[in-house]
């Protein structure tokens, strides 16, 4: 169960703070599956980043499974995050001169596991996404789809309880991000808590909560058949 | 211990394979500075190693002093009373002094280039002739290739004898005659040849000391009417005395016996091997520290290349760091990749230089070899001890190197390094 708890946090910025996060409660539970709205600039990223442990925050409280984040050192953070989380970025993130099955291999090279068995286990993950035949390949040699699959291999190899995904779709076509969904979906149906940060109302119709920010509040939180119903609110849920 | 990891080495080669060129340029000043290190180091020890050849056949503890001419007038004498040593002087100084081992009587003829002075049979040769006692080899140490040195019997018999250098050999008798038993003709007198010698060391003062004749001190001064007259003492300074020290005492002990000015320091002329030694060896140790300072120099320069090429990679993959951070490498881990990448450089550069410069030199040194004489130059080499105190160095300098990348790697927020281009 993640936690938060009037959770604060500006940027410094030249003459002063930037507010990005002003007091935002939630509590997301093990298991669900959340997409986070909001226009550009609404704080949907930051807020990820608090939740993934790879930002701090100013004021309030976050609590992953009873324990308190807010006073972790740097290298339980990263224990936190090799044990507990996993990450999907809109932009991939793989790192370039490894192959396919050597980044998705990379997060059990942090947990010490020996090499055998990380091979063994990043291409059993890769054969899962469907892309075992591209274990070797450089990503620069891969599709976006190809490349968010091996993201999402790598997110999920470390069995996380949390996935937490920046607009993993944001740079793919309609049908491969259905593929990507489709993925998520299956993930969450194994009990991993799945967060996505995401403009589209029709990546949000595919998780059963959507959570809508604005200027770094919550302004909606529910059911995502009801938050993301243009016609009941007056507005599209890209615009304002 | 848990096994080795073959990723973490893996890891390495893949930041050098990735920009093998920006590794090679950033090793490139590790490796000149410690291929400076090893030649500069190993030519100074060719310098030493030769100049100490030609040293060889010298005692390092071992002084010479003869009487001159008085510059004092003194108890009634004028000034300018030449002075002259004797057998008993030689014994009442060894009987007084504090300072010394052996003093060693010697007398001389047939100086430097002289006349011919020796013969046998058809041969003639000019050789010096040098009166001494048995003990003399302990101040001038050469080696007894046949025979036998003079020995006390020698000296008490007054016996015709003589001990003779390899040169001298050549010169008086044909190849593959034995010496032995042979009698020679010096100035007119018949000596029994009964040793042959081999100076030690290498270069023209060997070539020279291979020259000599010894006969008995006892047997010169009847043979050519010297007396008990003595040209000049070689003596031996008693371990750890200062060379100064001991070369003053004696020659206030020889004013003393000689009735000369205390005060007089012309009377007696001395020159100390101790004290050239000692010079030498302060210019070399002086080469060395230098030269070792240039490496140094150049080593430094060398690390801070590697820690500028170490902290732009930095700058370059710090989306990469923030990356790793966020599938949960720890900040030890962050330290270890980056140091490991700076050590795995700095002492790759740095073998890579070590190797071509003890290359070098075992070239040059075959190659002087092949030459034949080298002069004051010879076998330059660097000894496992030096090398290995290198290596120290060079580790110490990599860590160095690899501080202010590591610091820099870690300072980055994981949010930060993600949101970065690259
Ligand atoms: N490192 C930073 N320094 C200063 N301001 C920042 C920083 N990161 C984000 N901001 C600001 O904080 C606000 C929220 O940023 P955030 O990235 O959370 O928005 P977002 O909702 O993810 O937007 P988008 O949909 O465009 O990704 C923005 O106004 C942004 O300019
Ligand atoms: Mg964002």
């Amino acid at each position: 169960m993640l936690s938060l708890r009037s959770i604060e946090k500006s940027y410094p910025l030249a003459g002063g703070q930037l507010p990005v996060l002003k007091g935002i409660d939630l509590i997301i539970e093990q298991g669900e599956m959340v997409a986070i709205m909001g226009s550009s600039g609404s704080g949907k990223s930051t807020l990820l980043n608090v939740l993934g442990l790879l930002d701090n925050f100013d004021a309030g409280s976050y609590h992953l499974d009873e324990v308190d984040m807010s006073e972790l050192s740097e290298r339980q953070s990263a224990r936190y995050r090799s044990r507990f989380l996993g990450f999907v970025f809109q932009s991939f993130n793989l790192i370039a001169f490894k192959s396919a099955l050597e980044n998705v291999a990379l997060p059990l090279f942090y947990q010490k596991i020996p090499r055998r068995e990380r091979q063994k286990r990043a291409l059993a993950m890769l054969e899962r996404m469907g892309i075992a035949d591209r274990a070797h390949h450089l990503p620069s040699e891969l599709s976006g789809g190809q490349k968010q699959r091996v993201a999402m291999a790598r997110a999920l190899i470390t069995t996380p309880r949390v996935i937490l995904a920046d607009e993993p779709t944001g740079a793919l076509d309609s049908v491969t991000s259905n593929e990507v969904m489709d993925v998520l979906r299956e993930v969450n149906s194994t009990g991993i808590t799945v967060i996505i940060v995401t403009h589209e109302a029709d990546i949000a119709a595919r998780c059963d909560r959507t959570i809508r920010l604005k200027d770094g509040r919550i302004i909606e939180d529910g059911n995502s058949k009801v938050v993301i119903e243009p016609t009941a609110h007056g507005y599209t849920p890209d615009a304002s | 211990m848990r096994a080795f990891d073959p990723d973490r080495l893996i890891e390495l080669v893949q930041v050098i394979v990735r920009n093998p060129m920006r590794a090679f340029l950033s090793s490139l000043g590790v490796g000149w500075g410690l291929f400076m290190i090893i030649i500069t180091v190993g030519s100074a020890r060719g310098l030493e190693n030769g100049v100490r050849a030609d040293m060889g056949n010298d005692v390092a503890n071992s002084m010479f002093m003869w009487a001159q001419s008085t510059s004092k007038p003194y108890k009634g004498f004028q000034r300018g009373r030449s002075l002259e040593l004797n057998l008993a002087d030689v014994a009442w100084l060894e009987e007084n002094t504090q300072h010394l081992d052996l003093v060693v009587p010697e007398i001389q003829l047939g100086g430097y280039r002289g006349s011919n002075n020796v013969t046998r049979a058809a041969h003639t040769g000019a050789f010096d002739v040098h009166g001494v006692d048995e003990n003399y080899p302990q101040v001038n140490p050469f080696r007894i290739t046949r025979g036998r040195f003079l020995n006390p019997g020698d000296l008490n018999a007054q016996r015709k004898v003589c001990v003779i250098g390899n040169r001298v050999e050549t010169v008086l008798f044909d190849k593959g005659e034995d010496p032995l038993g042979e009698m020679i003709q010096i100035q007119g007198v018949l000596f029994r040849v009964v040793g042959v010698y081999k100076p030690k060391g290498t270069g023209e003062d060997a070539e020279n000391a291979a020259e000599s004749i010894y006969i008995p001190f006892t047997t010169f001064g009847k043979a050519f009417q010297t007396g008990d007259r003595v040209e000049w003492l070689s003596v031996l300074i008693r371990p750890n005395v200062d060379a100064a020290e001991a070369e003053q005492a004696t020659k206030d002990l020889l004013l003393l016996r000689l009735n000369a000015h205390p005060e007089d320091k012309r009377a007696i002329g001395g020159w100390s091997m101790a004290e050239e030694f000692q010079q030498v060896e302060s210019v070399f140790g002086a080469m060395r520290l230098v030269s070792l300072l240039f490496g140094a120099l150049a080593l430094l320069a060398g690390v801070i290349g590697i820690t500028n090429i170490m902290l732009i990679s930095i700058k370059e993959r710090t989306k990469e760091l923030g990356i790793r951070r966020s599938l949960g490498a720890t900040p030890r881990r962050i330290i270890q990749q980056i140091l490991g990448e700076t050590l795995f450089l700095t002492i790759l550069a740095g073998l890579c230089g070590m190797v071509l410069g003890v290359g070098l030199l075992e070239l040059l040194d075959s190659f002087i070899e092949d030459g034949g004489d080298a002069g004051v130059f010879r076998h330059p080499e660097i000894d496992l001890k030096t090398v290995l105190n290198v290596l120290i160095i060079l580790l110490g300098m990599a860590l160095l190197a690899g501080i202010l990348p590591t610091l820099r790697a870690l300072s980055i927020r994981p949010v930060v390094a993600l949101r970065s281009e690259g």
